[in-house]
């Protein structure tokens, strides 16, 4: 944490690269909020490390002016993995897409989740390939006419979140780009967590994609199909702030506060800190349109780092061993003199 | 009680242990070869095992062997073929009996010699020892099973922990033969069963009981003496290959004053450089088994980026999923060791069987111009100093350095003469302080060409790499196409410039003449062998053997110079000789290549280099 506390803002951590996404496009946002989030976080500028793989997302490293690695498709994760070990001082950001997450990255994904290494995983989901110009990813919504599905892709798409606690994941928020206040509240709450937190934008690609989230994003209607958990809060949402979800039988369900006699007393209070991940993907998984789709930190579970078991292990070995240096290493075991 | 046999003095003793893959041959090769190395002794192995853990019991694809060449002068190689052959069943003795030396000695197992085992072993009458016409040899047919039975009737231990001792009866009688002392490796079961006091009672009498059987029957009418070796002063210890490789790396951390970083994949015959670097904790080594080899490889570019000795370790497959990051690592110029411990190809190939085949994949087998350091280690011991090179060169010339073995010096072993590592050169890596002005991150040093390593923490140094192209100096990203012509120049041109940081070509035997032998990696102990006994005998011949490979050492055309004739010899089909015709045209080569999954024979190697003598 920080030596010397000066105050960082976020222009700090604007590097001098021109931002050359397309204009509209949701990673604006997001970049925005990012360095906005990180002066609240208690670190020296130097402690950043940003790594990304490959796609419109991935350029993300260049307008940082923090550490950081543009890397290959997929292997973020891996990367990023080496650095937070390598040095778990260091405050470690991955920035990815769904089509590097979720497609060719899918494996690292999974594991970094299932290691619980400290890094703070950014995941734009705009549910496309933008950079090679328009065709389906891995999140695509079945039937999505792209490029390279021109009839309708016939792909069951992955929900990152799924993923996630499939990976035994202890972090899991969702957000929408152009809610800059969610997104740093929540950027800041993952720095907070130790281990993988993993945060899905769901983010608009103006050109190849536009408007696929528009069904939850659409202003009108909004408040009538986000639903924005808050821990130790009820599960109320609705322009009117009379709709909630109770559990009812195996399943969540949305109901009117006052209607079938349902009092607030029947909502659901959000407990993200529950160590057993069913009401997390029960929420994870609440689709358009029976369900509010559920922003904000789902899930937020404490648990040991794979980082931190590195160095305590490494204290513990050295304890106990009497080989000190490399010479007390080559004279170990059976050796013999020739005189 | 001992009869009157004969001792016969040798130079060499080659011993080959021969068995199903549970029977334990590896662990009685062992034991003799430490056996011999305390004795003083100079020696070789040469492990050979099948892929399959337990392949069927009783075949030829299950058997497993190892060989090891003791001797009182210099032991280059695991010897072609074997004094002693000792075989468990008739799959060992019909898989081996072809690697015996005329008129060697060959002991079986006559307890297992049955009509299922000699139908397993695909023997087709029940006289296996006429069939193979081994009538020649000197058989020992002792019945092993019984006798180890019998030694131990009395302990009161299981018929199946009784059977697993058969091992130490063949050893034993081995023991004997070459007059060998028991001590050691009784002192071996004392510490290894320490909780076991019985299985402890277990081995030493059948140890012993296998050598007085030796001792005391009749058709053993000789055995062999080989004095201690007269070897260099000092202290000494046996080491593999891939044990040598991991302690190597890890040296160069020490000296270079970082932790060492190993992301990694477990692959055959890699593994126990990962196994090896992952019980050092203690010694600032973290080991990270990734989910694949590309994570392997990835997260030691992240650790590279963080200020690690960053290494990945790997066989011939695995170099091939890693093509794609070592480009990245080329680009980003961050020091990185990979290590390609080499087997059969191509695909999975022959896993456990030595190959030089990955020579061009270590070269080129990436997308784009990226060129890097290739070395290869030559011997077991000396992959220890390799691998120290290869983190040197890393390190200090900011590049990815691909370190070639393989599965023979990577499971072979040999006594090795303990180095200080106050004798060991520095490794100073390029790293940039806090505070330093103007620092660009792609800033070059006029003599390497290699820029300075800014590590993330370091205060005001903050900066982006990546994959794609960079700017001169800045590092910026640039798709101006003369700049992609002048980084391409540069990227090449600093791995050139290590050619004045590496040693000069050496060679061995006459300096100049009729005919050059060339090899590279590790086919070093063979070709020496081969090149020495014809010295010996007074032909023009010399050895010039590589282990750096790019660049080539700067007087490789002086040398080349000197011969009327140069053989390249490989284990592929002649990939290093491609090189050196693209590198040192001017010159002709003929080329001797295998690929049998096995080393050279010496004797294989004498008779071609005779005949190319011949030919002049």
């Amino acid at each position: 944490m920080t030596e010397n506390n000066i105050k960082l803002t976020p222009k700090d951590f604007k590097s001098d690269q021109e931002v050359r996404w397309c204009p509209g496009c949701g990673d604006h946002a997001i970049l925005s909020a990012v360095q906005k989030a990180l002066p609240e976080l208690g670190y020296n500028k130097e402690q950043f490390a940003f790594i990304s793989g490959i796609g419109c997302s991935s350029r993300f490293p260049y307008y940082m002016d923090t550490y950081g690695i543009h890397g290959i498709h997929g292997r973020a994760s891996a990367i990023a993995s080496g650095t937070k070990v390598a040095n778990p001082k260091l405050s470690v950001w991955q920035i990815t897409g769904d089509g590097d997450a979720m497609a060719i990255g899918g494996n690292h994904f999974i594991h970094v989740v299932r290691r619980n290494i400290d890094i703070n995983l950014i995941l734009f989901n705009n549910e496309i390939y933008g950079l090679t110009k328009g065709q389906y990813s891995p999140t695509s919504k079945l039937g999505s006419v792209t490029k390279t599905s021109p009839y309708g892709s016939i792909d069951n798409p992955f929900h990152p979140g799924e993923l996630v606690i499939g990976a035994q994941g202890k972090f899991f928020a969702r957000s929408i780009d152009t809610n800059m206040k969610l997104n740093k509240e929540i950027f800041i709450e993952a720095a907070h967590h130790d281990g993988t937190s993993v945060v899905e934008i769901l983010q608009n690609c103006v050109i190849y994609n536009d408007k696929t989230h528009a069904y939850i994003t659409d202003k009108e209607h909004k408040a009538d199909r986000q639903l924005v958990l808050k821990h130790g809060e009820p599960m109320i949402f609705g322009a009117n702030n009379d709709k909630g979800i109770v559990f009812e039988g195996t399943k969540l369900k949305v109901v009117t506060i006052g209607e079938d006699a349902y009092t607030k007393d029947d909502i659901l209070v959000h407990d993200a800190y529950e160590e057993n991940p069913e009401i997390h993907l029960m929420l994870i998984n609440m689709h358009s349109p029976d369900y509010p789709v559920a922003l904000g930190v789902i899930r937020s579970v404490k648990c040991e780092t794979y980082d931190q078991r590195v160095e305590k292990q490494i204290e513990e070995v050295k304890k106990q061993s009497d080989i000190k240096c490399v010479d007390d290493l080559l004279r170990s075991g059976s050796t013999w003199e020739v005189n | 009680m001992s009869k009157n046999a004969d001792v016969i003095e040798k130079e060499k003793v080659v011993v080959r242990f021969s068995g199903d893959s549970g029977d334990g041959m590896q662990l009685s090769g062992t034991l003799f070869s430490d056996t011999s190395a305390f004795f003083g002794n100079d020696l070789s192995t040469f492990p050979d095992y099948p892929s399959e853990i337990r392949a069927p019991q009783g075949t030829i694809g299950g058997v497993s062997g190892f060989q090891v060449n003791v001797g009182h002068s210099h032991v280059n190689t695991p010897g072609d073929y074997a004094d002693i052959l000792i075989a468990m069943n008739p799959a060992a003795l019909r898989a081996n009996a072809k690697w015996v030396k005329e008129g060697g000695t060959i002991i079986y197992d006559e307890d297992s010699f049955t009509e299922k085992g000699f139908l397993k072993a695909g023997y087709k009458t029940d006289n296996p020892i006429l069939e193979d016409k081994l009538d020649g040899f000197n058989i020992i047919n002792a019945p092993i099973s019984t006798l180890t039975k019998k030694a131990v009737a009395d302990i009161g231990l299981d018929n199946k922990s009784v059977l697993r001792s058969k091992n130490m009866f063949a050893l034993g009688m081995v023991y004997w033969l070459v007059n060998r002392p028991l001590e050691f490796t009784e002192k071996f079961f004392e510490s290894k069963f320490k909780s076991k006091p019985l299985v402890v009672e277990a081995n030493k009498k059948v140890l012993k009981a296998g050598f007085y059987y030796a001792e005391t029957a009749e058709h053993l009418s000789h055995s062999y003496k080989v004095a201690p070796a007269n070897i260099e002063k000092g202290t000494y210890r046996n080491i593999s290959g891939n044990k040598a490789t991991a302690w190597g790396l890890i040296a160069a951390s020490e000296k270079a004053k970082l932790n060492l970083f190993c992301g990694s994949y477990p692959i055959t015959p890699a593994t126990e450089i990962l196994q090896e670097l992952s019980l050092r904790k203690n010694l600032n080594v973290k080991t990270f088994q990734a989910e694949d080899e590309i994570a392997g490889v990835c997260t030691s570019i992240g650790a590279s980026f963080a200020g690690s000795m960053a290494v990945t370790t790997t066989s011939g497959p695995g170099l091939a999923l890693k093509a794609e990051a070592i480009g990245l690592a080329i680009m980003t110029e961050l020091p990185l060791v990979v290590v390609n411990v080499q087997r059969g190809g191509p695909s999975t190939g022959l896993p456990t069987k030595p190959e030089q085949s990955d020579l061009m994949q270590a070269l080129y087998g990436r997308n784009g111009e990226s060129p890097l350091v290739v070395m290869a280690a030559s011997t077991p011991s000396d992959c220890f100093h390799y691998a120290y090179m290869a983190g040197k060169i890393a390190l200090e010339h900011m590049t990815p350095v691909i370190l070639l073995t393989d599965g023979f010096i990577a499971n072979g072993s040999e006594p090795w003469l303990i180095p200080n590592m106050s004798d060991y050169p520095e490794i100073k890596p390029p790293i940039v302080s806090a505070g330093t002005k103007d620092w660009q991150p792609y800033a070059r040093d006029a003599e390497k060409l290699a820029r300075t390593w800014a590590i993330p923490g370091t205060k005001g140094l903050e900066h982006r790499i990546g994959g794609l192209e960079k700017a001169d100096i800045t590092g910026d990203v640039s798709q101006d196409s003369i700049n992609h012509q002048k980084m391409t120049n540069i990227r090449e041109q600093k791995v050139q410039n290590v050619v004045k940081f590496i040693p000069e070509l050496k060679v061995e035997g006459e300096k100049e003449g009729d005919l050059l032998v060339v090899g590279w990696g590790g086919t070093y102990g063979h070709l020496v062998t081969a090149v020495n006994e014809m010295v010996d005998k007074g032909e023009s011949i010399g050895l010039a053997h590589f282990n750096y490979i790019k660049p080539l050492p700067a007087n490789t055309k002086e040398i080349f110079k000197k011969y009327k004739k140069i053989v390249v010899c490989e284990i592929n089909m002649g990939q290093f000789v491609g090189y050196l015709r693209m590198n040192l045209p001017e010159f002709d080569y003929v080329q001797y290549n295998k690929v049998q999954g096995l080393p050279f024979t010496t004797i294989e190697l004498k008779n071609h280099f005779e005949k190319l003598l011949e030919e002049k």
